[in-house]
């Protein structure tokens, strides 16, 4: 029957209006240059983040929830509307 | 690398592109619930959310086996897995049942209670987000007093949530648990726990609902930490009897300070046509209810 | 030396589920259906039936639990009749569509409101939409060996069968039946082949939804819509007709007995009327028939065996020599007339067979049928053509209709 791939609804990138933008200089793994925190990978309700220094988030399929800015404790994501970008 | 930081199974069994909406509770809850059952594990469940995050056909974005079933029936079809796979004696797989609070509380119940009262191998898991969402909105018997859905839209849900997990201890289950979406840790780790008990395992998880309960989707986080916070969910486990908390409610129990309801009220939009007397019995019920766990936890 | 033994319809039926080495049973009490669930009970508890027996609490359950245990690829076996029926319908349709070789016997009942405990066929031709292979047996050696043709025929064509037999007039009344032998009906009955394994190796998502159009699948291969998948299953309906022959000659090679395979006739060859039915009623028919016979009136019986998938063809051919037919069932669609004797008229339209066709309703809630009422109505019916009325309503039979 039904066989198991990415992108069972398409790109669900294409839900957002508003993107995560991660300032590494904030990111408390990307300070300490070891693993630690990982809030957002951890709350991610999509599994699209990868828990690397420094932190990567697969667009294609974020869906812009923005949990992860709200958790961060650093303030290091922030999400800014599609089509611009944060410094 | 989390895999140490948080000692969880760093696998992915969800893949990413699923239906689920936009900062989904049970989306969050269900990585974990995964990567605690691991590869050797059939699930089964009804009609609901779940059924289209794992997708239509012909493709599915859970690398689980899985078997949809009728409304009615999530329980009867997993002790059909149960029976099924014991008759040709392949032992070594967990058969998980899943159903929202719907195919539960209410349609499920027939199936649940006699699954359990069976003494049936398998695990029971609710993801209670307090409404039939997946239609909708609409008002289930998990709903809270004072809540707005589609089907209770002018004058609120009138009676108090149902004690699903009361009915459930009255089943005598090696198991009992409750778990949160904001809480992934402490559901992981109990439900590694539970993968190796055996007979009927009881698992409802606290799923915040953004559309269902009118609240951004950034806040499911937020809203399922104050309803442990509030002491309206609490965390806790009863094995063989025994009750005790876990994680944050342990911490709130012994030092005391749960958060007044109105905090957890105050941030959703289903709460907005609550009576101030309707606000003072989710008070007195989360009190009573609370001051009961702490007696228990204490004997 | 086949043992024969004097046994009731549930006995037959409790046998041949456990001749037919059933690994999952799944059933819930319901009059008068109750003994092939306590016998099955009893074979498995004491260990001579080795299968898992779930005690399940409702009907509803019971199919949803045969349901996935044969998606798993275990061999399942349920019964019930009447309302229990009527609550797993959801879970009949189900079936079906899943494409699962389940077995189960409906030991017919009349359905409430108001209530009945005795017998009619309301209940398993109310299920005719479904999409299983229903059989109705006309004694008790019937029941036994269509229980074990029809694990053959399901796990062949992946399709559920129903076996259908008379509550109280079969299922609680004895008569002799050989018992085939264990040895033999193994041999009758190949291993059971799940079409969809679930496993942790290969995982895939069973039974999801489906879009109305036809999509691809992540590879780029446009894979079946709902309605393709629908078409599945009645194609394999239509194509289970040759199965069901096959099966039943070959049985007869095995173990000596043909019940007929989609239908049987007694005396129909030069009958200028016949009568038609399923099951016992069609049992009772054949004594009318002689009764007709002695007075000088050329009758025969048609017994219609399997009603889905309908015997088109050989309903055509059972009565292109005849002059008229006399539909006795014990079952009406309200608002219309007896299913079987529409659906016979329909078999009938674009050939050039037009004869006189009579409904007659009878037996509803146990209402004895002797074969002298078929024989009067018989009379009657020839008494009404020869007057010019050549279709009149569904009359019912021995009931007071003031």
């Amino acid at each position: 029957m039904a066989t198991p791939a990415i992108g069972e609804a398409g790109k669900t990138g294409d839900w957002r209006d508003m993107m995560p933008v991660c300032d590494h200089s904030k990111c408390i793994p990307s300070i300490k240059k070891k693993a630690a925190c990982f809030l957002c990978w951890l709350y991610c309700p999509e599994g699209v983040i990868k828990a690397t220094i420094p932190l990567e988030i697969d667009l294609e399929y974020c869906k812009g929830c923005g949990i992860c800015a709200e958790e961060c404790p650093g303030k290091a994501i922030t999400m800014v509307n599609e089509g611009e970008k944060n410094g | 690398m989390p895999e140490n930081l948080f000692k969880v199974n760093i696998e992915e069994y969800m893949l990413p592109g699923q239906r689920a909406c936009q900062g989904c509770g049970l989306s969050l809850a269900y990585r974990y619930v995964l990567k605690a059952l691991r590869e050797n594990t059939i699930l089964t469940f009804p009609a609901c959310c779940l059924t289209v995050l794992h997708g239509l056909y012909p493709t599915t974005s859970v690398t689980i086996p899985a078997l949809n079933c009728t409304f009615a029936s999530t329980a009867a079809s997993a002790s059909g897995l149960v029976a099924g796979l014991n008759a040709l004696n392949r032992t070594d797989i967990t058969v998980v049942a899943i159903a929202g609070d719907g195919g539960t509380f209410d349609m499920g119940i027939q199936a649940l209670s006699g699954a359990a009262e069976r003494g049936t191998d398998f695990i029971y898991v609710c993801y209670d987000n307090e409404g039939y969402m997946n239609t909708g909105t609409q008002r289930s018997s998990a709903t809270p007093m004072g809540a707005l859905t589609s089907t209770t839209p002018v004058l609120t849900k009138q009676q108090p949530k149902k004690d699903m997990l009361r009915i459930m201890e009255a089943h005598d289950l090696p198991y009992l648990s409750t778990t949160s979406s904001a809480y992934p840790i402490d559901l992981y780790d109990k439900f590694v726990k539970a993968k190796r008990i055996k007979g009927s395992r009881y698992m409802q998880i606290a799923v915040p609902c953004p559309p269902g309960w009118g609240y951004a989707p950034k806040d499911t986080v937020r809203i399922g930490r104050l309803a442990v916070e509030t002491g309206i969910v609490a965390l806790f486990e009863i094995e063989d009897g025994k009750f005790r908390f876990t994680g944050r409610s342990k911490t709130l129990a012994e030092k005391g300070n749960k958060l007044p309801v109105i905090n957890y009220v105050e941030r959703q939009g289903r709460f907005r046509k609550m009576s101030i007397e309707q606000l003072r019995q989710l008070q007195r019920w989360v009190d009573t209810r609370w001051n009961e766990y702490l007696k228990r936890a204490e004997g | 030396m086949a043992e024969v033994q004097i046994m009731t319809g549930n006995q037959a039926a409790a046998l041949g589920a456990k001749l037919s080495h059933v690994q999952v049973v799944a059933a819930y009490p319901i009059t008068p259906q109750t003994s092939v669930t306590e016998m099955l009970s009893q074979f498995i508890e004491s260990g001579e039936l080795k299968a898992e027996y779930i005690r399940v609490e409702s009907e509803h359950s019971a199919l949803a639990v045969c349901i996935s245990a044969s998606t798993v690829g275990a061999r399942v076996f349920t019964s019930t009749s009447s309302q229990g029926l009527l609550y797993m319908h959801e879970q009949i349709h189900w079936a079906a569509g899943a494409r699962l070789p389940i077995v189960m016997c409906c030991i017919n009942r009349g359905v409430g409101a108001p209530w009945t405990i005795f017998n009619d066929q309301q209940d398993s031709i109310a299920q005719r939409d479904t999409g299983w292979i229903q059989i109705y047996c006309r004694d008790n050696q019937e029941i036994i060996d269509s229980i074990i043709q029809a694990y053959r025929i399901a796990e062949s064509v992946y399709v559920p069968v129903m076996i259908c037999y008379d509550g109280f007039v079969m299922s609680h009344t004895m008569m002799p039946v050989e018992i085939p032998d264990a040895e033999a009906v193994s041999d009758f009955l190949p291993p059971y082949k799940p079409h969809t394994i679930l496993s942790p190796e290969a995982p895939m998502n069973i039974n999801p939804v489906l879009f109305p159009w036809r999509r691809a699948n992540s590879e780029g291969v446009l894979c079946d819509g709902y309605m393709e998948m629908r078409y599945k299953l009645q194609k394999a309906l239509d194509e289970s007709r040759d199965v069901i022959i096959s099966t039943s000659r070959q049985f007869a090679g095995a173990f000596g007995r043909d019940h007929g395979g989609m239908l049987w006739q007694y005396k129909a060859d030069d009958a200028e009327m016949i009568l038609v039915g399923m099951g016992s009623l069609a049992s009772e028919a054949t004594a009318a028939a002689d009764m007709l016979r002695a007075e000088g009136i050329r009758a025969g019986v048609v017994g219609i065996r399997v009603f889905r998938p309908f015997p088109k063809e050989d309903v055509r051919a059972a009565f292109r020599k005849t002059k008229a037919i006399c539909v006795f069932e014990k079952a009406i669609s309200y608002g219309y007339e007896g299913a079987l004797c529409s659906e016979i008229k329909a078999a009938f339209y674009g050939t050039d067979i037009r004869l006189p066709i009579h409904n007659y309703i009878c037996g509803l809630g146990g209402r004895d049928v002797k074969a002298r009422e078929l024989a009067e109505a018989v009379r009657s019916s020839r008494d009404t053509i020869a007057a010019g009325d050549t279709e009149p309503m569904p009359k019912w039979l021995n009931c007071f209709t003031e």
